[in-house]
């Protein structure tokens, strides 16, 4: 395993007809016979209308949820045959996620806030919190550690949720809709971020249907009815 | 997509060009140490999962995010937990000052008299001895011991002779005789006067002491003009008016002569029962040695009535007085029980996309149903510890009142707190599990 790895490093991601239906009636086939596969340092995107499955795709990316059938392997780890706490651990080390609505705690700090995505990973709170201030220092918010997320604007909120998926160290960040909520100079300023993370190795998949978000991509998806066209 | 409408100024944003490059080139600067790590380095990390401690600080945080709930939800259980803690403290205290009166009076009195039973036609087997008393006195243990005798007066009235009450032709009160030890051995108070002695009744004196109550109604408040009585045709002279017993009440109704006066009088054969005082603690022994000494020859033909063994007493008052309070404290808890096992369901409906994002950040079911498990318990404690100190406050506030010594059990105070928890672990069953059963998808979907 160890030797393939270096002769030629293995996709991040690697699904084969991967298949996800919602048990009706009438039965909902989200996503049927889906092949994807992200290399290490890739930067794809995944655009479609809303209602073509990308939200299902995503989820079953960031295992959030179960395909119906198929292969899915994360890292060369076959997904499909981990127990439900076995994926949860593997979930908070391998995958950041980025929302549309950020999904900040109100209640927390924003440095709690970033703090929070190595909890679940066993990362000792005072290396937590060193990690996370670096984070917050590197996407610009180093004044705003000690702010509730609510006084914050909607483009400095989407730059604590960066900071958050990335302080875990993923090999994937996952974003579903980042520029979504934010108008065209926050938004444009968020995907220069990714184009940065991009450009350092990190491999990102980035769902929207804003064409605009989509182009600054290496590699673009585009789904329709469950199904992935090139 | 649409410009939102101005909010606070973005510093990475919009015309700030060159201070957000800026942050994007420090970004690129601690990324690249990121991400360039392998994954492979990580992979042993799998199986550690998130610290106990971690997860009931997640716990404490999201209890203390939302302070008025919090106080609202504990006050079921605050409630509940205080008129439990108030109930078993009051109950306690004043069962130990109840007991404290029983002390003095019942816990020390023994009365001996014939058995009803076992003779013929109603009649008792055997006769109380006119030394009856002089026996007991010998037995270790014994204060004070006293015959008592109810007299058949027939007809006789009694009234004054100065004529001080309306009532011509007298009263019918009751006629008592005892021996010189009896207001000692009931703990006879007078109001003035004397009681009569042994020489009284050696000679047959004509002498009484009148109960309060008898005196109040012949009209006789004063005994050192030596006031005169009648008890049908024969004059007696009052010598002293008897103001309190215990345990004898009917004493107070009656007028009371010597035995000696009685025997000549009413021809008085035997006297109907012996009152004993004993020393603290004794009661049980003497009511055991009584009937042998009173009439070695056949001492089950005596009834001995003596106080219950110690404890007893205080057992039955307080389960008396405490049941409908305990009955009142569990439904106060059940209702805080069900206040707790509400509010957190109900924040498990508002906290879904917390629960989607802290599933989507690796926590797996059971750390989700871990931390709403833990909230609960968390309000439980509070509402326990609450309702403990305003318990263990009205337990003593109320004996400060009333002159109480408050008499708080130790475990009680300890115990309380931790029924709180457990109140509140019970309640955060089904929420916990509520919450542990949604699915990150449906949690993350809304915006």
């Amino acid at each position: 395993m160890s030797a393939t790895a270096v002769a030629l490093p293995a996709p991040v991601v690697e699904m084969i007809g991967v298949r996800r239906f919602f048990p009706g009636p009438p039965e909902v086939q989200a996503i049927r016979e889906v092949d994807l596969t992200i290399g290490q340092g890739e930067y794809l995107s995944i655009v479609g209308p809303s209602g073509s499955g990308k939200s299902t795709l995503l989820h079953l990316l960031g295992l959030l949820d179960n395909p119906t059938g198929g292969v899915y392997r994360l890292d060369g780890v076959d997904t499909l045959s981990l127990r439900e706490r076995r994926r949860a651990v593997l979930r908070g080390e391998r995958i950041g996620f980025v929302f549309q609505s950020f999904h900040l705690l109100d209640h927390r700090t924003v440095l709690e806030n970033v703090a929070l995505s190595m909890v679940y990973v066993g990362v000792p709170r005072r290396e937590r919190i060193a990690r996370a201030r670096v984070a917050l220092e590197r996407v610009g918010l180093a004044h705003r550690m000690d702010f509730a997320p609510t006084t914050l604007s909607g483009g400095e909120r989407q730059r604590v949720a960066i900071a958050r998926a990335l302080v875990a160290e993923p090999s994937l960040l996952l974003a579903d809709e980042p520029t979504g909520n934010l108008d065209s100079a926050n938004a444009e300023a968020i995907l220069e971020v990714f184009d940065e993370l991009h450009h350092e190795g990190m491999t990102l998949a980035v769902i929207t249907h804003d064409d605009n978000v989509s182009r600054r991509a290496q590699r673009q998806v585009r789904i329709v009815d469950g199904t992935l066209q090139w | 997509m649409v410009t939102p409408p101005a909010g606070p100024p973005d510093p990475a944003g919009g015309p700030s060009t060159s201070r957000s490059a800026k942050l994007l080139r420090r970004t690129r600067l601690a990324l690249a140490g990121v991400v360039r790590r392998g994954a492979g380095s990580r992979r042993k990390r799998l199986t550690r999962g998130p610290a106990v401690r971690d997860l009931l600080d997640e716990a404490l945080a999201g209890v203390a995010a939302r302070p008025t709930r919090l106080i609202l939800t504990t006050l079921g259980t605050v409630l509940g937990i205080a008129a439990l803690v108030g109930t078993v403290g009051l109950g306690q205290t004043a069962a130990g000052q109840i007991t404290q009166r029983f002390d003095l009076a019942a816990a020390t009195r023994v009365v001996v008299q014939p058995d009803d039973k076992g003779g013929q036609e109603g009649e008792a087997a055997t006769q109380l001895p006119w030394d009856a008393p002089e026996r007991i006195a010998r037995l270790n243990g014994v204060d004070a011991a006293g015959t008592v005798s109810q007299l058949e007066v027939g007809d006789d009235l009694v009234r004054s002779v100065a004529g001080l009450d309306g009532q011509k032709e007298g009263h019918a009160l009751q006629v008592m005789a005892g021996s010189p030890g009896l207001f000692d051995a009931v703990r006879g108070g007078l109001t003035t006067g004397r009681f009569f002695d042994a020489g009284h009744d050696k000679r047959g004196d004509r002498v009484v002491v009148l109960g309060k109550n008898a005196a109040e109604r012949l009209g006789i408040n004063r005994v050192d003009s030596q006031p005169a009585i009648f008890v049908g045709d024969q004059a007696y002279t009052v010598i002293g008016i008897l103001d309190s017993v215990s345990g004898r009440a009917e004493l107070l109704d009656a007028v009371i002569m010597p035995n000696g006066a009685a025997k000549l009088a009413y021809d008085l054969e035997s006297p109907d029962a012996v009152e004993i005082r004993t020393a603290v603690g004794a009661a049980q022994l003497i009511a055991g040695q009584a009937p042998v000494a009173i009439d070695p020859n056949n001492p089950s033909a005596l009834k001995v009535d003596a106080p219950p063994k110690q404890g007893g007493v205080r057992k039955g008052v307080e389960s008396d007085l405490n049941a409908l309070f305990l009955l009142l404290g569990a439904v106060a808890l059940l209702v805080g029980g069900l206040g707790i096992a509400n509010v957190t369901l109900l924040s498990v409906l508002e906290r879904v996309s917390e629960i989607g994002l802290r599933r989507a950040l690796g926590a797996a079911r059971r750390h989700v149903a871990a931390q709403f498990l833990v909230e609960s318990v968390i309000v439980g404690f509070l509402g326990g510890l609450l309702g403990t100190a305003v318990g263990v406050l009205l337990t003593v506030g109320v004996s400060w009142f009333r002159d109480w010594t408050p008499i708080l059990d130790s475990r009680l105070s300890l115990g309380a707190p931790l029924l709180g928890a457990v109140i509140g672990l019970i309640a955060g069953t089904y929420p916990a599990w509520k919450a542990s059963a949604i699915q990150p998808i449906t949690a993350l979907r809304g915006t």
